[in-house]
């Protein structure tokens, strides 16, 4: 296959990339994390970039995106754009903590905020320097690169990200907005790493959005750890924001205690392709995960959504939705799968999928999966792919309401139940609006932080 | 009642190792035949027949393991065992077939030779030494036979095991029987009354032979040679099959049937079947396998064609009973095959039903091509696994023309230390305007050593079609299990009766004398598996 071809000729070249500059990428970050690195060096070298034979990885041609030529930069750059003026605009209602990450390294924070005691937020490169204690224990424990290509070429490329701590028994009312932003006068390649913590009966909300700011081709491969101590609660909410011609491989390990729980909510409203991968493993017993996405396509773009969830323990839940409207000559993917392993009894696991094709040139391909080695389970999945519903049409249009209100309405209709999830009002309201206004057409490229920005 | 005529009952009472008074039981089976021709006249005797047999299903499931392992004692004329091209060629010469079939043979095994056995299933399935196998076995005296007087008397014995007593086939309602034991089709019956509507059933061999213009134009068209690893060992060395054709206009005036046993040991069989309904006709093709145990694994990869023109149905139906293996995973069949249908004329239909209780390993994907406008395909399906069983099975629906539809029904129920897997595709291409589908997967688990799993792919291409696929797994209610106890039904039946009550839509959709036999062996299958 091409594929394969193409693909062995990137991994030769990032293979080479990384000799070369090795000791560039080394210099910043501690001995622990340098170990790591060469760990997943040798694991990404046996495995290398996945290609489409790989199941999981079927809809998507990793080496048509890595194809083209890269700039990376394996030490921080002096930044040549005003950030100033992103941060003018605040919207009232959304009081949040806001920080600020340039080229998937961190830049500030909103220094006017005072964080509760012993909360930690800021650069990990910096961080893990300082607080070795935590890092040495959970770095790259939950991100599997011995067996995950993507993964393994993160952690050896690897320099910085965020870094969130959340010690015990705190709660962070406000929001924790973080902004994740790709400016580069080149065809640019990053690769974050990010680690959130929360422990034990902690509770955070992260708000998380991405945008480019010039449009040139962006290839972020960011990994992302959370970690839940028992009885946490971390809600995450991640805007996708970014150019057609950047592409976003997004792979996020949660791994949660007894009593914890987790919200991931994506909403990807831009962005040329898109790669989802949510690997949870609930490994406490009562342990609670809720994964949702909302995806709006249309021209060339590619969505693809990879959820496992891990029932590893007994008695917990977890439940998935996701849902898109493809239009244009988008091209969508979702694979989701439910493992519920041996001893994992008394579990319940749901599992949905809903598309709506607009236009014979969009396709979709969806393939909910269910894995089940336990016998007291309640696990249900579903899938559909379909249209916007003819017979409420006519009702509208029979109320005297046009043809085209009326189909935007159902369609927003059918976004809603996956941003009615948000359970955080302002957010809710800003992206429903952000929806609206995707979903008419008046959101061509964003390419500001539409939270802050609007 | 089983359509060749033997009940559960019988097969039962000749399980393997024990002293079998074979004169007594074929004395019993007419006995029961002539019971059943006046029942279906008389319906309140009928009723009373249908308490026996509810009686007879549950003093099965207190029985034994499996109940169809018997080897017939009949010599094989083999061929060495391996594979290489002059095998190849042997087969096709021993057959003595034209040049096309050695042709296409030769084909498929170099495709075969560049091929790579599929990984992706969620199975084990152990390494399979392909040179250390038999391709062809044929039972001795094998030659045609004019009245049933000059079969060989042990191979008769045989099919007098299995209930099959030629002899008496014809006076049997509506069936007509082409027994296949091991690789050649020795006794065709009923094929002079099909003759007479242009209807042509007959085994492979015959039908390369004899009408190699249908086989030229259909053979390959639906699996091609190189379709899959196991497809393509099936081109090059298939022994035999049936054949059937169904002229224009014509709705088959019964159920036919073939009857598939493997026999000889170390004998991996390969089927192939080709049926073609001609615009405007319907046939109704049941298949039923039992297989003798042996704790040597063998293999079985078979293909089965479908072609489906204009107006035309086809409904398959299959029972596979194939042995297991016993309750620590030793032994039983591996069970590859291929069967694909295509509706190739406009509001045709192809419908596959299918139980599945035996093989060890079952890696098997009944398909429809939706060519034709407004074609319609259908999968119902209830595998069930136990003790070490493996199956990976499920359907793929191709929707290429306008307004097709399809439909699917999976039942699967899991028990002992088996994994049992559905997999399906469901693909709308773009010139598929306004079609269907809907797919419903269940998975039932009993125990808590089993696996249940669901894989379905969805790949839509066009706005106007709708897809709906939905998946539940549970195990049966201990409400349930209470309800039937405080009544005075025991564990075991009451779960026997759940799990009927679960599979019943599908097993509605076999043909009726099916039926009753594909409840008792899901009884079988399950049984001990209730703890």
């Amino acid at each position: 296959m091409e594929n394969i071809d193409e693909i062995k000729t990137i991994n030769e070249e990032l293979t080479g990339l990384f000799q070369e500059h090795v000791h560039d990428i080394r210099k910043n970050s501690p001995e622990f994390i340098n170990a790591k690195r060469e760990e997943a060096f040798a694991d990404f070298k046996k495995l290398g970039l996945p290609s489409q034979n790989i199941e999981e990885y079927r809809y998507m041609d990793f080496g048509k995106l890595f194809k083209g030529n890269y700039t990376q930069l394996y030490e921080p750059q002096k930044l040549t754009v005003d950030f100033s003026s992103l941060f003018k605009c605040n919207v009232p209602e959304l009081d949040s903590y806001i920080i600020v990450l340039v080229n998937g390294r961190y830049y500030r924070s909103d220094l006017k905020f005072k964080f509760p005691k012993g909360v930690l937020i800021g650069g990990l490169s910096q961080l893990s320097k300082e607080h070795p204690e935590i890092m040495e224990t959970y770095y790259n424990k939950y991100a599997g690169s011995e067996n995950n290509g993507l993964a393994a070429l993160n952690t050896a490329f690897a320099q910085d990200g965020l870094f969130i701590y959340i010690p015990k028994n705190t709660e962070i009312e406000k929001p924790i907005q973080i902004i994740n932003i790709l400016v580069y006068e080149k065809d640019f390649m990053v690769h974050p790493r990010n680690f959130i913590m929360a422990d034990d009966s902690s509770s955070a909300k992260i708000v998380v959005c991405d945008h480019t700011l010039t449009p040139w081709k962006y290839l972020t491969n960011s990994v992302t750890e959370i970690i839940l101590g028992n009885n946490a609660r971390l809600d995450i909410y991640n805007i996708q924001d970014e150019n057609n011609s950047s592409a976003h491989i997004n792979s996020v390990f949660v791994n949660q205690s007894s009593g914890s729980a987790f919200v991931s909510n994506i909403a990807s409203i831009h962005g040329g392709t898109i790669r989802n991968n949510i690997h949870v493993t609930l490994d406490g017993e009562r342990s609670e995960a809720n994964i949702f996405g909302l995806y709006l396509t249309d021209r060339k773009q590619h969505i693809d959504n990879f959820t496992f969830v891990d029932h590893a323990k007994p008695n917990c839940v977890s439940s998935q939705l996701y849902k898109g409207v493809l239009d244009d000559e988008a091209t969508g993917a979702f694979n989701g799968k439910i493992l519920v392993r041996k001893d994992a009894q008394n579990t319940n696991a749901f599992q949905k999928n809903n598309n709506v094709l607009l236009t014979n040139e969009a396709r979709m391909n969806t393939k909910p999966q269910l894995e089940i080695y336990a016998d007291d389970v309640k696990c249900s999945h579903g899938a559909t792919v379909g249209q916007i519903n003819e017979d409420a049409l006519f009702y509208m249009r029979s109320r005297g309401i046009s043809e085209k209100e009326a189909r935007l309405m159902l369609m927003y209709a059918f976004a809603f139940e996956v941003i009615g999830k948000i359970n955080f009002a302002p957010l809710q309201e800003r992206i429903t609006d952000l929806v609206d206004k995707r979903l008419r057409g008046e959101l061509s490229r964003c390419s500001n932080c539409v939270v802050n920005c609007r | 009642m089983h359509p060749l005529g033997f009940t559960c009952g019988e097969i039962a009472s000749l399980s393997w190792g024990k002293q079998i008074d074979l004169l007594g039981k074929n004395h019993k089976i007419k006995i029961k035949k002539n019971k059943i021709k006046t029942a279906s006249k008389q319906v309140p005797e009928s009723a009373i027949d249908m308490e026996n047999e509810n009686d007879n299903i549950i003093n099965e499931v207190t029985q034994g393991e499996y109940k169809y392992g018997f080897v017939t004692d009949i010599e094989s004329d083999s061929i060495p065992k391996g594979i290489n091209e002059d095998i190849v060629r042997l087969i096709s010469e021993k057959k003595n077939e034209p040049a096309f079939m050695l042709d296409f043979r030769l084909k498929a095994y170099r495709k075969w030779l560049t091929m790579e056995m599929p990984r992706w299933a969620h199975l084990k399935i152990p390494e399979i030494n392909y040179h250390d196998i038999i391709y062809y076995s044929i039972p001795r005296q094998a030659a045609k036979y004019k009245s049933i007087d000059e079969v060989d008397p042990v191979l008769k014995d045989t099919f007098n095991k299995l209930g099959i007593p030629l002899e008496e086939q014809k006076h049997l309602a509506g069936v007509a029987v082409d027994a296949v034991m091991d690789s050649i089709s020795v006794k065709t019956t009923f094929k002079e009354t099909l003759a007479e509507s242009g209807i042509i059933f007959c085994s492979m061999s015959e039908a390369i032979k004899e009408h190699p213009d249908l086989i030229k134009k259909y053979l390959g068209s639906v699996v091609p040679y190189g379709d899959n690893y196991f497809a393509a060992l099936n081109s090059a060395v298939f022994s035999d099959g049936s054949f059937v054709y169904i002229p224009k206009g014509i709705r088959c005036p019964m159920e036919l049937s073939t009857y598939f046993r493997i026999n000889a040991a170390n004998t991996g069989q390969f089927e192939r079947t080709l049926i073609i309904a001609d615009d405007e006709s319907y046939v109704s093709y049941l298949e039923g396998c039992t297989a003798p145990r042996r704790d040597e694994n063998q293999l079985h990869a078979a293909v089965v064609e479908i072609i489906a023109l204009e107006h035309a149905e086809v409904k398959y139906s299959t029972v596979q009973n194939w042995y297991p293996g016993d309750k620590n995973g030793k032994g039983g069949i591996y069970n590859f095959v291929t069967k694909r249908g295509i509706c190739k004329g406009d509001n045709s239909k192809i419908s596959w039903t299918q139980v599945e209780t035996g093989s060890a390993i079952t890696w098997k994907y009944p398909g429809c091509i939706l060519k034709g406008n407004n074609s319609t395909g259908e999968f119902f399906s209830v595998a069930v696994t136990n003790n070490y069983q493996q199956a990976d099975t499920g359907t793929k629906m191709i929707h290429l023309g306008a307004n097709t539809k399809s439909r699917i029904l999976s039942k699967g129920i899991s028990a002992g230390r088996s994994n049992n897997s559905y997999r399906g595709l469901v693909k709308m291409t773009k010139n598929a305007e306004n079609s269907r589908n809907f797919s419903q997967c269940d998975s039932l688990l009993l125990g808590d050593k089993c696996g249940a799993h669901t894989f379905p792919y969805i790949d839509v291409q066009n706005k106007t079609s709708i897809v709906e696929h939905e998946a539940t797994t549970s195990k049966i209610g201990e409400d349930q299990i209470f309800y039937c106890n405080q009544r005075g039904i025991s564990t075991e039946d009451a779960v026997g009766l759940i799990v009927n009550g679960y599979v019943k839509e599908v097993i509605n959709r076999l043909p009726m004398e099916f039926a009753v036999e594909a409840q008792k062996l899901l009884q079988i299958s399950l049984e001990g598996s209730v703890g």
